[in-house]
């Protein structure tokens, strides 16, 4: 809709800019923070973000818990993607441990994150439309972000803020009940959602609405500390899935789809791609689901059954020494990335041998690519900026950690 | 490329450099004096055996038992054309934190470098616009500095030393009052 080209930078006196607070709580910006614009009419002049509205110190908290109970803080990082930072936290530990994981648990976690990045893909599209005005779409895909929260429910027991998996692999197998939804998820998710794709992907008006909406340049992207969708949309192909793979990745074949102008229209359809690879992904892993132990042999990271507690001595010990965060963990520091929902999701782990990590910093993408947000939005219509903010997806949670 | 082979690179032009090596978990970690990362960054940009063009992360860290080199930095950097990471540390004493910005050649960093100057008071050299960016302004500590407990500093049961093991840093609450402050 707007055109970046033809404007003349704003520097005379003769404009009156007015500021308008964008936030810290507003329906158009999906989270907790703050935009300050100064405005020149509808153009946005120029802007400042203030963040940490939310902010709740994980990096400090997780210098004084156990490995295990750390992973409930990272359920709140990305919270639209829980197990997927959930997953990615238990393997960086098992790298700082040296613990070897089956194929099943590669598989399964594999499938667990693969749904997780639809859920968080289908939020993200699903309010683009919202912001342009489009709700329909909304409540349908919304439902099927219900049935991946009921997937993840047969899992762990837990909706939104997971806490899924152990160190080591996961607490229980897949049930039938979850083999039962999984099964009816991807049968019937690839219709309903092609109905999504009709609604928007060729909808003149959403076209015209996203098309040009704020683009970025591959370079500047790089140089901004892009990943994920976010940069994929401006014509790079770098996936951690693919450059780094974890979890066995590297025995599914899938596409990196990539825009190639980092507008708003290219970052929607990135995702609605990502999402048909997803899926691509879940049924080659489910398929072809290799038989074996669901958690790997780890005494002293992975819980033993409760009826071994009750009567069995050495499980006993086990399981107070986990409770009791005693457990031995080798001096070293790690970085593991995943591919979060919305990028490279890197754990720095340092551990000098104690109980808790001496020093853990997240990587977070958000609060990586929001700060080129000024950039973006610059001499940009007040409503483009709203929709660039919604298919940037920051997520107030990461953003803050 | 082999890690010796990206070192032996490096040397080329940083012949003294570098403080120390290591290889934690395969990623090629070194030290250098705080003074030299921005020509190390640009280097490392720029070099076409490298190309090492993004900087995945950057943080703080702290480490009260190093005297004069209490403050660490890390940064992290990845070529993705040849697929090499590796790690970049610098310490600085807490007396005088400064460390020259590196936001001219990154503009991610500028985030980053607000990020570790909130949490532990080190002071970028140059950076644009250097405040809090998590904790309120008026905050007149950094809070994840060590000789700040998460918890009530009496508290004792969680201590390492009663587990029958020795982590690098043992704290007891009269370590951890507030002594460097002070000093």
């Amino acid at each position: 809709m707007s055109s970046t080209t033809d404007i003349i930078e704003i520097d005379s006196l003769d404009n009156e800019f007015q500021t308008l607070n964008l936030g810290p709580t507003h329906p158009a910006t999906h989270g907790i923070f703050q935009n300050i614009l100064t405005m020149n009419g509808e153009r946005i002049h120029h802007s400042e973000q203030t963040v940490g509205y939310i902010h709740r110190a994980f990096e400090k908290l997780a210098e004084r818990r156990p490995y295990n109970q750390i992973t409930p803080i990272t359920d709140r990082l990305n919270y639209c993607s829980s197990p997927i930072n959930n997953l990615g936290w238990h393997m960086t530990v098992e790298k700082l441990i040296g613990c070897k994981v089956s194929k099943r648990v590669d598989y399964m976690r594999v499938i667990i994150m693969e749904l997780a990045r639809i859920s968080d893909h289908l939020v993200c599209n699903a309010v683009i439309a919202v912001d342009c005005g489009a709700l329909t779409g909304f409540t349908y895909m919304f439902q099927w972000r219900e049935k991946i929260y009921d997937l993840f429910e047969a899992v762990c027991g837990a909706r939104l803020t997971t806490n899924i998996g152990r160190i080591g692999g996961f607490e229980r197998d897949f049930s039938e009940d979850f083999h039962k939804k999984l099964k009816a998820f991807l049968a019937e998710f690839p219709e309903k959602f092609q109905e999504f794709r009709d609604l928007t992907e060729r909808n003149r008006i959403f076209m015209d609405r996203t098309i040009n909406a704020c683009p970025f340049s591959a370079e500047r992207a790089m140089n901004y500390g892009f990943t994920g969708p976010n940069l994929r949309a401006c014509g790079v192909d770098y996936d951690v899935r693919v450059m780094n793979p974890y979890s066995s990745y590297e025995d599914f074949t899938f596409d990196i789809p990539v825009g190639t102008q980092g507008d708003t229209f290219d970052r929607f359809m990135v995702r609605q791609h990502e999402i048909l690879e997803s899926l691509k992904i879940i049924n080659q892993a489910y398929n072809n689901l290799p038989e074996g132990p669901y958690h790997a042999d780890v005494p002293d990271f992975y819980l033993p059954p409760k009826d071994e507690v009750y009567n069995n001595m050495e499980a006993l010990i086990y399981h107070f020494k986990i409770v009791m965060g005693e457990t031995k963990v080798p001096v070293g520091e790690v970085y593991h990335s995943v591919e979060g929902g919305n990028g490279e999701l890197g754990y720095y782990l340092v551990s000098d041998g104690g109980r808790t990590p001496y020093r853990l910093h997240f990587r977070r993408p958000c609060f990586i690519y929001y700060q080129a947000y000024p950039e973006m939005i610059k001499n940009c219509l007040l409503s483009d900026a709203v929709v660039t903010l919604s298919s940037l997806n920051v997520i107030a949670g990461e953003l803050d950690a | 490329m082999t890690n010796q082979e990206i070192l032996d690179h490096i040397r080329t032009k940083f012949t003294d450099d570098i403080l120390s090596f290591d290889e934690p978990y395969g990623m090629l970690t070194i030290e250098i004096p705080p003074a030299k990362i921005t020509s190390l960054l640009e280097f490392l940009r720029d070099s076409e055996e490298l190309k090492m063009a993004f900087l995945t992360d950057l943080c703080g860290m702290h480490f009260p038992n190093q005297t004069d080199r209490e403050l660490g930095m890390v940064y992290m950097v990845h070529s993705w054309t040849k697929n090499l990471k590796m790690r970049i540390k610098s310490f600085v004493s807490i007396k005088s934190p400064k460390v020259p910005t590196i936001c001219n050649i990154y503009a991610a960093a500028n985030w980053m470098e607000r990020e570790t100057f909130d949490f532990y008071g080190i002071l970028f050299e140059g950076h644009p616009d250097l405040r809090r960016i998590m904790n309120v302004d008026e905050m007149d500590y950094f809070p994840q500095r060590k000789q700040y407990p998460l918890e009530d500093g009496t508290r004792t049961d969680k201590e390492d030393q009663y587990f029958g093991r020795e982590g690098n840093y043992i704290q007891t609450f009269d370590q951890r009052a507030d002594k460097q402050l002070n000093a």
